[in-house]
């Protein structure tokens, strides 16, 4: 009788909570509706990159030979490229390049960066002062070229991609994690945490990491954002996802570029999906920023 | 003043050995070195299919790659403070004259893409704060966000495709030195300065509209205003210079994605520049260019972040320098 009872009331409890935080969503949508436009279409995007093989009308790499450079039309959406391949089609099979290059490369980042803030950070002395060195050298190169020099030596392919770009966001995400964790260690709590006895290890990972947590979401956003234009920049310039994967970046680059004057429609369409992709993830970024964190407002 | 810069200069030494080192090794991990790929590729030096071990030992001798990585390390640095930069592997031209052809390219369309940028994005961030929510105000916005947001190289494209369309008009490729034909150079230039101004732009833009907001709430400006200066003079005198110091910060912050899209602009538009020589010798493995021509960018990069640092002094005399 008691459990059941019990049972009853974690149902109920459960229930109400869902509830709320529908409601809550919707609070939110309606205070940021920017934010909820862009969550939905990272969602499709999402979903599209998920179900590309039962979406796409075609596959990525089918070739119809009747249909080469042709306009576009019921059969062909967004028209065929040089090689009668559906540009639709391939567009739909790219996202999952882009979403899969987006998460490696900023969980990688990410993580690595939070890792290096954290130690940085909560250590001080002369292992901040070491590694902030090393962050500032590091920090010395222009972004896309230090990205570019990591690519040279990988070489191309769609993991030497995200290794590069997850790499190239480890110095900045390192910097913003220390900051914060510098701030955090003189907290009351992490003073209280001690004097009942916490070690280091303890105080660093169940009193700091939970507490850098909104930074974090918010970078990650961003960072999202970054990647992915980082991963259509390099497959532009050809050092990216080689072809014939269809990275909406490479299909923008060189031979294709012959034909933009013929099939202007070759040119518009990935570029809008990169667009479209990269501006959500910017407009989530700031609306999590006026969220989680108001103080980091204004840029 | 003086004090400060010097101070700045040393304290950049131990960034900058930092910076080489990782340059150095990351040069080194690179698959496949120089003398392989010119073998195989049958370079003049060798003859087709003959890339016997010989040979190859022989080429790797010729460009001294043959020695410990310490040792290549302490050459190379040896050889930079000499400023002498190395011969590229490739066109056995030495990298200091080719970067005297290339530099001045890179240096015109990047102090174009700042101006370009520093000016829309002052005006259009300026506007947009004064008119707060107005539909100039959106559009202004909207101008920021679309710039934050699209590739560079496709609004590259767009802008080198959409007029061939429309009007026919085919921007002419290429370069042409300013003093050449001062015109065609300028016209050569506007639109890969326009879009990557753009881009530099659009943050600028964003910092420039909500830091004039904010100074549009201090108490000054309403002092200003209420002993009865027009409202142009307010914002001249009072707003923008108060609001300027954060816009530089962005500035400078953004120099590195400026020298980062300039490859990209001077890939689509086919200029001549660093950005085309680091990214050639990235795909030839041609080491001493890639060190090299890196090297420049991450000084470059350096320095005009201490003019940006040494600017805040030039615009808000409260600042000093010790």
């Amino acid at each position: 009788m008691a459990t059941a009872q019990r049972r009853l009331g974690a149902s109920e409890g459960m229930l109400s909570r869902a509830d709320s935080s529908v409601r809550r969503a919707a609070r939110l949508a309606r205070r940021k509706p920017l934010g909820a436009v862009a969550a939905l279409l990272l969602l499709v995007l999402v979903l599209m990159a998920i179900f590309a093989d039962a979406v796409a009308p075609y596959g990525p790499l089918e070739q119809d030979t009747s249909a080469i450079l042709a306009a576009p039309t019921q059969n062909h959406l967004m028209g065929t490229d040089n090689l009668g391949r559906d540009l639709w089609s391939r567009i739909i099979h790219g996202s999952r390049i882009s979403l899969a290059v987006g998460i490696g490369a900023v969980t990688l980042g990410t993580f690595m960066g939070m890792c290096v803030g954290l130690a940085s950070g909560y250590a001080g002395r002369t292992f901040d002062l070491v590694v902030q060195r090393i962050m500032d050298a590091w920090l010395a190169f222009p972004g896309l070229i230090f990205v570019l020099t990591i690519i040279a030596a990988l070489g191309p392919g769609l993991r030497q991609t995200i290794i590069a770009i997850g790499i190239g966001f480890i110095p900045a995400t390192s910097r913003i994690v220390r900051s914060s964790v510098l701030s955090l260690k003189e907290r009351d709590y992490v003073e209280a945490a001690r004097t009942i006895g916490a070690g280091n290890l303890r105080i660093a990972f169940r009193h700091i990491l939970p507490n850098l947590m909104p930074i974090v979401i918010i970078l990650t956003s961003i960072s999202m954002a970054a990647a992915v234009l980082a991963e259509a920049t390099l497959s532009f310039l050809g050092v990216g996802v080689p072809p014939p994967a269809p990275a909406w970046g490479s299909m923008l680059s060189g031979t294709a570029r012959v034909y933009f004057l013929s099939a202007p429609w070759f040119a518009i369409w990935p570029g809008v999906f990169i667009s479209l992709t990269v501006l959500s993830w910017n407009l989530a970024g700031d609306a999590l920023r006026d969220i989680l964190d108001p103080r980091l407002r204004g840029e | 003043m003086t004090q400060y810069v010097v101070r700045r200069l040393v304290a950049m030494i131990p960034t900058l050995v930092g910076l080489s080192m990782i340059l150095f090794l990351l040069v080194r991990l690179m698959p496949g070195d120089a003398a392989l790929l010119q073998a195989y590729t049958g370079d003049d030096l060798v003859l087709e299919g003959e890339t016997d071990p010989e040979v190859i030992d022989q080429l790797r001798r010729e460009l001294g790659i043959h020695q410990p990585i310490f040792v290549q390390y302490a050459v190379w640095v040896a050889d930079t403070v000499r400023l002498d930069f190395g011969t590229s592997y490739w066109t056995r031209k030495t990298v200091i004259s080719e970067m005297r052809r290339r530099l001045p390219v890179t240096i015109e369309l990047l102090v174009m893409s700042i101006t370009v940028a520093i000016a829309t994005g002052l005006v259009v961030g300026v506007v947009s704060a004064v008119y707060q929510d107005s539909p100039v105000d959106y559009v202004g916005r909207l101008i920021g966000i679309l710039g934050l947001s699209l590739p560079n190289f496709w609004i590259a494209l767009l802008v080198i495709l959409l007029p061939a369309l429309w009007w026919n008009y085919l921007a002419p490729p290429g370069y042409t030195p300013f003093l050449d034909n001062p015109r065609e150079n300028l016209e050569k230039f506007a639109l890969p300065s326009l879009t990557l101004g753009w881009s530099l732009s659009a943050s600028i833009m964003r910092m420039s509209r909500s830091e004039v907001l904010e100074v549009l709430r201090q108490d000054y400006v309403r002092t200003a205003r209420s002993k009865g200066l027009a409202e142009r003079a307010v914002i001249y005198r009072h707003v923008l210079r108060n609001s300027l110091i954060p816009v530089v910060t962005v500035i400078g912050l953004q120099i590195g994605a400026l020298i980062g899209g300039s490859v990209v602009i001077e890939n689509v538009f086919g200029l001549p520049g660093v950005g085309q020589f680091i990214l050639t010798a990235i795909n030839q493995r041609d080491y001493p260019v890639i060190q090299s021509a890196v090297l420049f960018a991450a000084l470059g990069f350096l320095f005009t972040n201490l003019i940006v640092d040494l600017s805040y002094g030039f615009l808000d005399p409260r600042i000093r320098y010790e």
